[in-house]
């Protein structure tokens, strides 16, 4: 479990990223940060592995205040996956995912033969181990940026808008890639989007932050279609422009479900 | 022409001095250049002061340095240690600024995500920053190498023996074959040095070739797909 109490965080340049901030991240399920830009859910997630330290408040993980543990060693404990890959580009895809058990100390044989079980894990094939993250296409390397995040086997996975540089068609498959991942592995999941429509698909909790880092709602996905908090919420996932609301129409003795837009989104069985 | 041939000897010897006289100050400009350029990179305000006042070396000129040395540093006016130095600073001045732009050039993401895989600061530095930055380095590094060589004949006027006692010589006796022996020699010599630099970059930094080549692999993706 990892939780935040009364966190706080204003940069030196005087914004305020994060305003006093009290969330409970419940073990083996998936919590997404969801906001536009500048409402500081980039910041919370640094929090975690302490990339950012809060001005006020602490951040726990199991009860253990973060800000006691050497940052380094924290890091290589948790799983990191950042958009646009982040990988190394002068280290092999191997060597990439093997990174942070090499850090551990793994031996190297040992570490690659388990790198190569993580590229099964995510669907790559291991005819792209020795090839270079310049070589793969985006969707491929969000793969190895996901295997590299599991290599230690971590408990908690932190994900910053991980699919948020990929193509549309690509996206949905690591999406859904994402899900059966989760339904296997059961981490504590922390992801960062900006697209409402992921958080529902991927977040157990959704937890909406606007503009200076406050948080607006949190709450299951359908909790918040069936009660967005405030105009805020309903604008951002939608439900002020009618985007959410289905209607069921008659068609051969058949219930179909049609969208906003009168088009069909389905057929509700009895 | 027949004055190379019959000096054969003579140009291999100077040849070889003149890379003594060459290979530790490259070696030492590149070693201290990365610390000064790094501090230059990472501190914002330490920017334009280091680097305005380092390149203003290059600006000295060099037959004058070579003689005020040995009165600053109490060495005997005719060592090769004078060449050395004076060659060093020169190396210092041309390659702080290509440290400071190879890690200016490192792509953030990256260093970000090695800090938030749990890189030390100073494993990150060993591992991400300075191999990323390579490619930057060796470029700095392969200009600074071909002036160093070019720059060692000057330290003949002084007499420090190296291809540049050739020109001397050559001017002094009136024998224009030994002009263009020293002249070509030094040029040769300045080739195989950058050229060991390129192979040596490339043996490092395998994957700068592979990049090249990541474009021509995806699209030939592309085809096997529409296939």
């Amino acid at each position: 479990m990892i939780e935040f109490r009364g966190v706080s965080k204003r940069f030196d340049d005087g914004t305020l990223a994060v305003a006093d901030v009290d969330i409970v991240i419940p073990p083996h399920r998936t919590t997404v940060f969801v906001g536009s830009s500048g409402s500081g859910k980039t910041t919370l997630l640094r929090m975690i592995n302490r990339m950012v330290d809060p001005t006020s408040g602490a951040v726990l993980i199991d009860g253990e205040d973060v800000a006691g543990v050497d940052p380094v060693r924290l890091r290589r404990g948790i799983g990191y996956v950042m958009q646009n890959s982040g990988l190394l580009p002068h280290r092999k895809v191997i060597d990439n995912v093997a990174t942070v058990p090499l850090l551990r100390g793994t031996p190297k044989r040992e570490a690659r033969a388990h790198a190569l079980e993580l590229l099964d894990t995510v669907g790559l094939d291991r005819s792209l181990a020795d090839r270079y993250p310049g070589q793969l296409s985006g969707g491929q390397q969000q793969r190895v940026g996901v295997a590299r995040g599991l290599a230690v086997d971590p408990n908690i996975l932190l994900m910053d808008e991980p699919f948020g540089a990929v193509d549309p068609i690509v996206r949905a498959e690591l999406q859904q890639e994402l899900l059966r991942l989760q339904r296997d592995l059961g981490k504590t999941v922390v992801f960062v989007t900006h697209d409402i429509d992921e958080a529902f698909l991927l977040g157990d909790q959704v937890i909406i932050l606007k503009t200076g880092g406050e948080i607006v709602q949190s709450g299951s996905p359908a909790e918040i279609l069936a009660h967005p908090a405030d105009d805020f919420v309903s604008g951002f996932v939608g439900a002020d422009r009618g985007k959410r609301e289905l209607t069921v129409t008659e068609v051969d003795g058949r219930r179909v479900v049609v969208d906003a837009d009168g088009r069909p989104a389905g057929v509700l069985t009895p | 022409m027949s004055w190379i041939v019959d000096n054969l000897d003579l140009i291999g010897e100077l040849a070889l001095v003149h890379l003594r006289l060459a290979v530790p100050p490259i070696v030492l400009a590149f070693v201290l250049s990365v610390p000064i350029g790094w501090v230059a990179w990472r501190y914002e305000w330490s920017r334009g002061v280091l680097l305005s006042v380092i390149g203003l070396i290059y600006a000295i000129p060099s037959l004058p340095l070579f003689v005020a040395l040995p009165a600053i540093l109490g060495t005997s006016r005719r060592s090769e240690l004078n060449v050395i130095i004076a060659l060093t600073l020169y190396g210092i001045a041309l390659m702080v600024r290509s440290v400071a732009d190879g890690f200016g050039g490192v792509d953030r993401d990256v260093r970000q995500a090695a800090t938030g895989v749990g890189y030390s600061g100073w494993g990150r530095f060993w591992q991400i920053d300075l191999p990323l930055a390579g490619p930057v380095l060796l470029a700095g590094l392969r200009v600074v190498a071909v002036s160093t060589v070019s720059l060692v004949t000057v330290g003949a006027v002084i007499g420090v023996q190296s291809l540049g006692s050739l020109f001397t010589d050559g001017f002094q006796r009136g024998i224009q074959a030994e002009i263009w022996a020293g002249i070509i020699a030094t040029m040769l010599l300045a080739f195989a040095i950058d050229g060991l630099l390129v192979v040596a970059g490339r043996l490092a930094m395998p994957w700068t070739r592979a990049g090249a080549a990541a474009s021509a692999t995806r699209s030939d993706e592309r085809e096997e797909a529409t296939a």
